[in-house]
């Protein structure tokens, strides 16, 4: 879209927002938000961004293809499952380590990596479709994605 | 409060069907869509309707005793409806897809894979 | 951080160490999601994609084999996830009828995935074919293990989501026409099973099919019930193509690619099969028998609409997708009677049609390749080119139509016997019936595809296959051989399949080790 309104602020725009889809994402654990709608804000940040600057911009922006970074995250959640097999406990078990980090205990789980896995399969698979459907002329099918 | 909502999920539903039955896909995709969010519905309705019950277990007792809404069916619909959207975004995508290779939304229509007319095997060599 | 260990979790959480061999149940799903992810992440590198998915189908089926021996050997095996306690908890068991289904498809999927090496070119691959039929397996290995009917319903939408994708592999406009159908009918059955999946939790308040098994006693032959199966045998009747809700299957699967039809053919229509006879055999058996005869009427249907659609079929794949339709009135037919021996008949009847409409769909396949046509008026001279590939397909064929000594044979004996055996000897003339036309339409087929003289000149010779293509024609006419020539294991396997659905307390056990032994009628 050729506004000089929109193509000012969309930078800044989707680094804001990309920057809270993240702390939805971490937050996700014990109050509301968590991959799945961390995702979805960062799948609509790529958006604003592809309608400020068009679908080639978006694609060298996030370097990778969105179907790769989707199929990245669903490898993250299974094999965040998986790991319990070494524990003797079954699959999708959530499993903590508290180490300190500069002196503060960080609780980090299975459980997290799991959602990381779930945005970035939303991420991709959400941007792939929004990509699809603005690059001209046409939609062409997208690979979807199941969630 | 049920009986109000039992009604209104008969509504969607016939609208729904009644969409359906149509013979143009955007239509049978509104229907479809239409579907999705009866069935949310009813299943929202079937966890129990209350309002501003906390689900808080008493001390000392391992159940809870007073009637909350049960959060299930609100996680099911959770499901469901991420599937349900997943599903009518690539419905979208393929109706406007067929609009554009067939030239046409109304399914009598769409022939191109059982054409009309087809011959009969050959009945000797 | 509190401790966990000042709470008592014993009544939340499975606290006993879970042995390593009991993942065998969800490995097969987690695998096909870890390969199709990787997939997707070297999406760039076809080349590899072949070679990836390949290794991930052989490891599949060696899981499943492993999963099936462990099931025969110590009976039902249950994994919950996140070890919550059952029924809280997503249960994943697997009985003899789920992993012998499993196996059964892993091989199946495997064969395809060989042919589809030569089958599949370039721009397929670029579009992801692979993934796509990773994330299938996945669903489908999903369904047949999972021992939750609302996860149930979640991997019949994975595979759905991944079928559709294989559907339109290509984008051709016949493949956008027969998607568009397949896609809104199959959403509207999937929809159908969300309703009752509703209706059944308010009934419940469980979706653990165990402890559904377990509390339907009490609740035995009341009207709710009755509706709920009503609305089940409606939603999985829909997905398995049975008689008045069937007619997006012919509309589609000679649609897309040869080896996706392929995989359809043998696969998704034996999921509907299969979670029907698991709710309605294991779950609701008395409301089945009830709805019985309404079964009965629809099974004789479906096999005389296969039968007769196959013979009026010029296109050898949607001649096929007939067949498929008859072999799924049989199976009905089997469910519709519901004794143990007729549920056995028609898990037999499920496993050989598995293998040998896959089988059929690729040597459709593989004889369009050779001849350059897909129509029957077309196509000869097939037995002249290819003396060895026609003779497999001879074999496939009668296999199809139920002939000795191949594995069409038993499972049509097995139903025969058993609605001999209640009386219902139109039941039994229908299956005999539909037998002998599918015999007629494919004694066609070979008479005009393989023996008669080609009319011009014959095409090109095309570019030779090698093993790709003869080791999964090969492969699966041997299992049709086999099990056609020594059915005694697959026979004792059925039984013993059918009599742990009839008698779900082994199931239960598994679930709820505490339960008492036969608490169930």
């Amino acid at each position: 879209m050729n506004s000089l309104i929109l193509r000012t602020v969309a930078p800044v725009l989707t680094a804001l927002m990309l920057l809270f889809s993240i702390f939805v994402l971490l937050r996700g654990h014990n109050e509301p938000g968590g991959g799945f709608i961390g995702g979805l804000i960062a799948a609509s940040a790529l958006g604003v961004y592809g309608i400020a600057f068009g679908v080639t911009a978006v694609r060298r922006a996030i370097r990778f293809h969105p179907m790769a970074i989707a199929g990245a995250g669903l490898m993250l959640a299974a094999l965040s499952g998986l790991i319990s097999i070494f524990f003797r406990v079954p699959f999708m078990t959530g499993l903590w380590v508290y180490p300190q980090i500069l002196g503060v205990e960080v609780p980090l789980a299975t459980v997290m990596s799991f959602d990381i896995g779930v945005y970035l399969v939303v991420v991709g698979a959400i941007a792939s479709i929004a990509l699809a459907l603005e690059q001209e002329p046409g939609p062409t099918i997208g690979p979807e994605e199941k969630h | 409060m049920e009986t109000l909502f039992a009604i209104l999920i008969g509504m969607f539903f016939a609208g729904a069907v009644y969409l359906m039955l149509s013979k143009y896909t955007v239509r049978i995709l509104l229907g479809v869509a239409l579907l999705g969010n009866a069935v949310n519905l009813l299943l929202f309705t079937s966890g129990r309707l209350t309002r501003e019950v906390p689900p808080i277990i008493a001390a000392g007792e391992d159940v809870l005793t007073s009637s909350a809404a049960n959060p299930l069916p609100q996680a099911l619909i959770l499901t469901a409806i991420v599937i349900s959207f997943s599903f009518f975004a690539f419905l979208l995508v393929l109706t406007y897809r067929a609009f554009q290779e067939l030239g046409t939304d109304d399914t009598d229509e769409m022939r191109l894979a059982e054409p009309r007319n087809e011959p009969l095997p050959p009945m000797g060599y | 951080m509190a401790s966990p260990a000042t709470i008592d979790l014993s009544s939340a959480l499975v606290l006993t160490p879970t042995p390593t061999a009991d993942w065998l149940v969800v490995l097969p799903v987690v695998l096909m999601i870890t390969v199709g992810a990787a997939l997707m992440m070297i999406r760039k590198s076809v080349r590899l994609h072949g070679f990836v998915a390949i290794g991930g189908l052989t490891l599949l089926v060696v899981l499943d084999a492993a999963l099936l021996w462990k099931v025969s050997t110590e009976g039902p095996v249950t994994m919950v996830m996140g070890r919550w306690l059952p029924p809280f908890g997503i249960a994943f068991t697997a009985d003899l009828f789920g992993a012998a289904m499993a196996l059964a498809a892993a091989v199946v999927a495997l064969a395809v995935g060989i042919y589809a090496l030569v089958d599949i070119e370039g721009s397929g691959r670029r579009y992801g074919f692979f993934p796509f039929l990773m994330l299938l397996m996945a669903g489908v290995s999903g369904a047949f293990l999972t021992g939750d009917i609302f996860n149930l319903y979640v991997w019949f939408e994975v595979l759905l989501i991944s079928s559709f994708g294989l559907l339109i592999l290509g984008s051709e406009p016949e493949q956008i026409d027969g998607a568009l159908k397949y896609a809104i009918l199959n959403l509207v059955a999937t929809t159908l099973f969300l309703i009752s999946v509703g209706y059944l939790y308010a009934i419940f308040g469980t979706l653990n099919m165990a402890d559904i098994a377990r509390k339907a006693g009490e609740l035995r032959d009341t009207a709710p019930l009755v509706t709920l199966t009503t609305l089940f045998i409606l939603a999985f009747g829909m997905k398995a193509a049975a008689f008045p809700v069937n007619f997006w299957l012919p509309a589609s699967y000679h649609t897309p690619r040869i080896v996706v039809s392929a995989l359809f053919g043998g696969l998704l229509t034996k999921v509907g099969i299969y979670a029907l006879i698991r709710v309605t055999v294991m779950l609701f058996p008395v409301e089945r028998e009830t709805l019985s005869l309404i079964l009965a009427v629809s099974a004789v249907l479906t096999m005389m609409l296969g039968a007769i659609g196959a013979l009026a079929q010029t296109d050898i794949r949607r001649l096929i997708g007939y067949l498929v339709i008859a072999g799924i009135g049989n199976i009905l037919a089997g469910v519709s009677i519901g004794t143990p021996a007729a549920i056995s008949g028609a898990m037999l009847y499920a496993l050989h049609s598995m293998v040998t409409m896959t089988a059929l769909y690729v040597v459709a396949g593989r004889a369009a390749h050779l001849a350059g046509s897909w129509s029957l008026a077309s196509l000869g001279g097939l037995y002249r080119q290819a003396p060895w590939f026609s003779a497999a397909s001879l074999l496939l064929f009668l296999a199809a139509a139920g002939l000795p000594p191949l594995s069409g044979l038993w499972p049509k004996v097995a139903l025969l016997k058993a609605s001999l055996d209640i009386g219902a000897w139109w039941l039994a003339a229908g299956i005999l019936l539909s037998a002998f036309l599918i015999t007629l339409s494919l004694a066609r087929v070979f008479l005009l595809a393989y023996w008669r003289p080609q009319a011009e000149t014959p095409p090109a010779p095309k570019a030779a296959h090698g093993w790709r293509s003869v080791l999964p024609i090969g492969a699966l006419t041997a299992l049709v051989l086999w099990f056609g020539l020594l059915p005694e294991p697959l026979l004792a396997l059925s039984q013993a399949a059918a009599d742990g659905l009839a008698d779900p307390s082994a199931y239960i056990l598994s679930v709820f080790p505490d339960a008492v032994r036969g608490a169930t009628p």
